[in-house]
């Protein structure tokens, strides 16, 4: 949210059905009647623009990779590991985590709105909130992944996880080759928010 | 489901203890070039959700039933031949904040659009 968007508002005409205006009248009634503080709402903008991202369930998966032990407790049981790491946050009340390998693949979706893990990946990019990529990827994951740049084996199983409001899902991508020795800090770089959800493998290290 | 915002009790606490995420938190969590929001109105919206939540006005799971109705709404219209507007995300998330809002009487939706329909009949520039 850059200062020219904010600019640009202020010359542009809205009129009372405009979500402009009408989050503005909503946010000031309540802030009069001191149900809401603009000065806490501006700090969980800050928060989840800054501070809250895929990077915490990429060190998550990092780990994981680089510890056998952890990977197993993570895989039977995702919220304890979450507990006892103190991970706390929004949106991770019960999380499952489901581990690729060969011949699996997992991809993670909400087919009635939006529920995601935000304290380990952020807030959801647009295509997950979209109707297309919610009706579709059940119905044909393969073609949808495809699209996405994710060519899998005809032989490999897919597994959909549509989210709930009781449980939230992350996936672990395989590791990749090449990557033996590396530190959990060097190769939480290859753990790309896409792989999390499934829709991309973790990235080429070659690359990095 | 949303989870209780614990985070926003208190705005100073850290949010994750984890000592690996220290070396990380520089990194935007906005690969892929996404922003988290694309226009000033949608992070309020979102942030004012929170805040409810946070002050026990209503329950994540009471906006997220919400949510969910004003999404399949959306989507509903935006399938008929005449759609004027294209599907939006935010605006199914402030449709769910208003529900939210009017129907824990926290206000009157005549109080809404009395306001709105103040501030839209300001001369231009006075936005704020």
């Amino acid at each position: 949210m850059g200062d020219e968007h904010t600019h640009g508002h202020h010359h542009d005409h809205h009129d009372a059905s405009s979500p402009e205006i009408r989050v503005e009248a909503l946010e000031d009634l309540l802030i009069e009647k001191g149900l809401a503080d603009p000065e806490r709402i501006d700090a969980t903008i800050r928060r989840f623009e800054h501070d809250i991202g895929p990077m915490v369930g990429a060190q998550l998966v990092a780990q994981a990779w680089t510890d056998s032990g952890l990977r197993q407790r993570l895989l039977a049981d995702a919220d304890a590991v979450v507990a006892a790491m103190g991970l706390r946050g929004p949106e991770i009340e019960h999380v499952e985590v489901k581990a690729n390998a060969p011949g699996i693949h997992n991809v993670v979706v909400c087919t009635l709105c939006s529920c995601y893990p935000w304290a380990l990946l952020g807030l959801p990019p647009n295509w997950y909130k979209s109707p297309e990529y919610r009706a579709r990827v059940v119905r044909e994951p393969r073609a949808v992944l495809a699209e996405m740049g994710l060519e899998l084996d005809a032989d490999t199983e897919v597994r959909i996880w549509d989210s709930s409001s009781e449980t939230r899902f992350l996936v672990m991508p395989e590791r990749p080759a090449g990557t033996e020795g590396w530190p959990a800090e060097r190769l939480a770089e290859l753990v790309t928010r896409d792989s999390m959800i499934g829709v991309a493998r973790a990235a080429d290290p070659a690359g990095q | 489901m949303w989870l209780e915002l614990l985070i926003l009790q208190d705005s100073e606490a850290p949010l994750m203890s984890l000592d690996l995420l220290e070396s990380t938190k520089a990194a935007p969590p906005r690969d892929n070039g996404e922003l988290v929001f694309y226009e000033p109105w949608q992070a309020r919206a979102f942030g004012l959700a929170a805040d409810l939540v946070d002050g026990g006005h209503f329950t994540w799971d009471e906006f997220r039933e919400h949510l969910i109705e004003a999404i399949a709404a959306a989507e509903t219209t935006a399938e008929r031949s005449d759609a004027t507007e294209p599907w939006d995300y935010y605006r199914c998330w402030l449709s769910a904040l208003e529900q939210a809002v009017t129907e824990g009487d926290l206000l009157a939706p005549q109080t809404l659009t009395t306001r709105a329909e103040q501030y839209a009949a300001r001369p231009a520039g006075h936005d704020h």
